[in-house]
């Protein structure tokens, strides 16, 4: 057997060589600790493998082209995995394989990485109008449970107050992460945590006077917590200018392809608060000096929270989670700047609202039609399958399935009128 | 600076000195708000041509973010120059990073996942045009069971930690099934990975770390006066992070089931016995991998990776839901009878699913025997030219290291004041990572080491030799070693502010509020 060309020392000169170093007679000599009763006796029941790249090329394309995607339809699909546009950028910088191949260098080795970081949080510490911003976690849902959950802490109370509308997978998460610690409560008073607002909400809703629920919220001592997407705050207010004490969310939204689910990262802001600082399980880069003028160096602001340097006595828990994007998505926002982040947010509200005129047109009911809607919008129909089904046949992903014969419908920048008017027409044809 | 004075060499080329002459990138690259300029843009947007719609102001943006603002080369070079200053698998010899299963991850991988058939799929597209994304799922956890023994394999955790979480959650939520919630105790072991104890400490358990015994085992003593009615569950690493398999991890796991507890297996350490020895084989219950450790996904400076939780029958009904079945239809997604619901959003982080996959493809049972074969020659053969450092020991010498070492420097510590930390910051001075460990330091002056089955010979000859010579700079001129780095990006850093409310700075507008001009 040749050597592997992922396996450098399968060469059996190399072994021998190694072994004769080490005085071993063989590599069984290093498994003498697991007991025979435990040591599979077989070969893995594992299917042939493929050696040759372009095999494994070949093999792969069969599988991936069964996969209709969505450059290959007119998708609609949102509900929390949006489909913005990526810029060319932010896929070579995150292709760098100093960057994909890296792990957990010192502040040295891996400045670069560390700066990164940094100005990623800095950059959406501007978008949110907040001090503090953590190095990303999973996703927007482990934010907004860790949200939760440092709220409650801080306050030392266990309840949460629901003021939107959530999808149901993302409550399915935040019912298991809450457990058994914190209840969801639907009355105000001095027991509550958090008042938790979503704005968008699932439905694409924009909250009215969100300052009325800060106040709420302040008035019996608990937080106010928002969720929120980031690619909406070059138009939308940023939670903090009315009142919110923690922020949250994700950041696929910011150059992360769909991926299938694979682009999602979370976000937690907070101000510059010690107490509030105390209770974040993230990572947090900050600026430090080094022994030369003019140099910024970097490391991990108030580490001993974390259960690197606590285990179970540190806050919740930190590990491998979603930094690459965190990197991409301060790509994204240097790119994009101020007035590319005011242009995407007022292009999505235009389109937003024009396919909401349009599908009324065509005949459907559109849910909350006199709110302010970003980027998505629910219709209800008498079928929600038959409507789906009937446009898939006309290529058109028309939107993702909700309860209750509910379709929620997205549109990003990267939908054209056109897109859009493809979309009514089939619409009406189908309820017709 | 000073003219060339020195003569050159001649021909031929000398050969190479014995180490590396290595220096990174040092762009002395600012800020990137320093290098905004107003009216500067780096991508265009486009316009919708429609009527803009106008927002009441209690929801307006009134003054724009303070974004900066660059044209698009001077954000290229930007980070592409910070991607410089960072050391990657591609770039160094990185086994220093213990505990993490640093490997080479297939460039041909990386171009599945770029293409529009991953990257551009949403995860709420009908089933019949993602037939392909959920084969590969339903393949790779046909592959995990097979590794693990275990009945089922849920791909949905975004990493180790989300994969310890999802156990543990798994947990809780078949004791509450059997009406045995008062089980409130999590059983777990000084050298697992403290996210098995955090984890458990947020699914609501108290916990108990069991400390090494005399022989660097998990002390079984302690664990038979720690179960009981009480004990939820045992969440165990084997090998644990000291490389030594525990020999006796079959009577811990039966302990275990003797009260009634469930045993779950943190596989985070799985690279050297893959096809060797499985979870189920010894009881578990439950166990995880780290499909961006052993199965080959890039870690991605620190994510996104991706967790594979398998579980034995009696825990399937409460897996995270969906599952990906196989029909006479095709692949369908199913919600498990008792899901204890999601753990993320959709199926899971595909991208790295596709990487392990075509992974174990390009390897086959032979091929992941050979991975774990070769990873434990490695460790052997590292610890081998480590242990004839002077002032290098190994706790425990004497039991047999599966694929990792904790290795200490408490001698050299001693004989020469220099830490275990700045050994490592001066070995950064020649191209590579070096890790102490985990905290607490059990083992003093601790430093972990795993080279797995992608290094050579003689990239193992290099590290160990950079060590060395690091050790003996170390006694020769312990100031020196001390001041470290030198050939970095940067120069020693002064970390004393980031403690500091008063002077921490988490983002430039914070660092400018207290220390500059905002």
């Amino acid at each position: 057997m040749n050597a592997h060309p992922y396996i450098p020392n399968t060469g059996p000169a190399t072994r021998t060589a190694m072994l004769a170093a080490i005085g071993a007679a063989s590599i069984e000599d290093f498994y003498a600790g697991i007991p025979a009763g435990l040591r599979l006796q077989r070969p893995l029941n594992l299917p042939a493998p493929i050696r040759d790249e372009q095999g494994l090329i070949r093999h792969m394309k069969g599988l991936l082209n069964q996969n209709t995607d969505t450059t290959e339809a007119l998708s609609f699909l949102g509900a929390g995995c949006y489909p913005h546009h990526v810029p060319a950028v932010c896929d070579e910088i995150n292709g760098r394989s100093e960057f994909l191949t890296a792990y957990a260098g010192e502040p040295y080795e891996d400045h670069g990485r560390f700066q990164a970081l940094f100005e990623y949080v800095s950059m959406m510490g501007e978008l949110l109008d907040m001090d503090v911003v953590n190095v990303p976690v999973y996703d927007g849902y482990q934010a907004t449970g860790t949200a939760l959950r440092m709220a409650c802490r801080y306050t030392g109370r266990d309840k949460v107050l629901l003021s939107c509308q959530i999808l149901p997978d993302k409550l399915s998460k935040l019912r298991d992460y809450l457990t058994p610690d914190i209840e969801f409560t639907t009355v105000l008073d001095d027991s509550v945590a958090a008042i938790y607002l979503e704005t968008p909400d699932m439905y694409g809703v924009v909250a009215r006077n969100p300052r009325l629920l800060a106040e709420a919220a302040h008035a019996h001592g608990a937080l106010f917590v928002v969720g929120t997407d980031p690619i909406s705050l070059g138009v939308l207010a940023p939670p903090a200018s009315y009142g919110a004490d923690i922020v949250c969310g994700d950041i696929q939204s910011l150059g992360m392809h769909q991926s299938f689910g694979g682009g999602q990262a979370g976000f937690i802001a907070t101000h510059d608060e010690e107490r509030l600082v105390a209770e974040f399980p993230s990572r947090l880069f900050g600026i430090a000096p080094t022994a030369v003028a003019g140099e910024y160096g970097f490391g991990d602001v108030y580490y001993d929270r974390t259960s690197f340097a606590l285990r179970e006595e540190g806050k919740e828990w930190v590990g491998t989670a979603a930094a690459l994007w965190g990197i991409t998505a301060g790509v994204y926002l240097a790119l994009m700047g101020p007035e590319g982040m005011r242009e995407v947010g007022e292009t999505v509200l235009s389109l937003t609202r024009y396919a909401m005129t349009s599908l009324t047109d065509a005949g459907a009911t559109v849910l909350h039609p006199n709110e302010i809607h970003f980027r998505e919008f629910a219709i209800a129909v008498s079928d929600a399958d038959a409507l789906l089904t009937s446009l898939r046949a006309e290529n058109i992903f028309g939107g993702v399935r909700l309860s209750g014969n509910e379709v929620l419908i997205c549109v990003t920048e990267r939908h054209t009128r056109d897109d859009i008017d493809r979309l009514a027409s089939a619409v009406k044809g189908a309820l017709a | 600076m000073s003219a060339q004075t020195e003569p050159f060499a001649t021909m031929p080329v000398a050969p190479k000195p014995a180490l590396r002459r290595f220096h990174q990138a040092r762009w002395d690259e600012p800020i990137i708000f320093e290098l905004s300029q107003p009216g500067r843009r780096g991508i265009g947007v486009p316009e919708s041509g429609l009527p803009e719609v106008e927002l009441p102001e209690d929801i307006r943006r009134v003054n724009r973010p303070a974004l900066p603002e660059l044209s698009q080369l001077h954000v290229v070079r930007h980070y592409t120059r910070l991607s410089q200053e960072n050391l990657g698998v591609d770039l160094n010899v990185d086994v220093g990073q213990g505990t993490c299963t640093m490997k080479y991850s297939p460039k041909v991988n990386d171009i599945f996942v770029r293409d529009a058939k991953i990257a551009e799929l949403h995860p709420a597209q009908p089933l019949d045009s993602v037939q392909g994304a959920l084969e590969i799922y339903w393949r790779l956890e046909q592959i995990l069971k097979e590794i693990s023994g275990m009945s089922r394999v849920s791909l949905q955790p975004g990493a180790g930690s989300a994969a310890i979480y999802a156990n543990i959650a798994m947990i809780r939520a078949y004791h509450a099934a059997n009406g045995e919630s008062h089980r409130d105790q999590v059983i777990t072991t000084m050298f697992s990975h403290p996210s098995n104890a955090a984890c458990a400490k947020v699914a609501g358990y108290d916990i108990i770390t069991l400390m090494p015994d005399a022989d660097g085992f998990p002390d079984i003593e302690a664990l038979k006066a720690a179960i009981g009615p009480r004990t939820a569950a045992l969440l165990i690493t084997n090998p644990e992070d000291t490389g030594i398999y525990n020999p006796q991890i079959k009577e811990f796991v039966d302990l275990v089931h003797g009260v009634g507890g469930l045993a779950c297996y943190d596989q985070a350490n799985a690279n050297g016995i893959l096809g060797i020895t499985r979870a189920a084989d010894a009881g578990f219950d439950l166990c995880h991998f780290n499909l961006h450790k052993t199965f080959s996904t890039p870690h991605a400076c620190g994510g996104p990776a991706a967790g594979a939780c398998g579980v034995a029958e009696k825990l399937v009904p409460f897996l995270p839901g969906p599952v990906v079945d196989k029909t006479d239809n095709g692949f369908v997604l199913a919600t498990p009878a008792h899901s204890i619901g999601k753990i993320r959003p959709y199926l899971g982080v595909t991208p790295n699913v596709v990487r392990a996959y075509a992974w174990v493809m390009a390897l086959g049972a032979e091929g992941l025997r050979d991975v774990a074969e070769i990873a434990v020659l490695n460790n052997n053969y590292l610890m081998h030219k480590i242990l004839r450092i002077p002032g290098a020991s190994v706790p425990w010498a004497d039991k047999p290291r599966v694929e990792q070492v904790r290795y200490s420097w408490q001698e050299l510590s001693e004989q020469t004041g220099v830490h275990s930390e700045e050994i490592g910051v001066r070995a950064a001075d020649f191209g590579v990572h070096y890790w102490t460990s985990h905290h607490p330091y059990v083992v003093a002056e601790p430093f972990t080491l795993e080279p797995t089955e992608s290094y050579s010979k003689e990239d193992l000859d290099e590290y160990a030799a950079i060590l060395a010579h690091v050790a003996d700079e170390a006694r020769r001129d312990p100031a020196f070693v001390k001041g470290a780095p030198y050939n970095q990006s940067i120069h020693k850093i002064d970390p004393t502010s980031l403690d500091d409310p008063q002077q921490w700075s988490p983002t430039w507008r914070a660092y400018q509020r207290k220390h500059g001009a905002r």
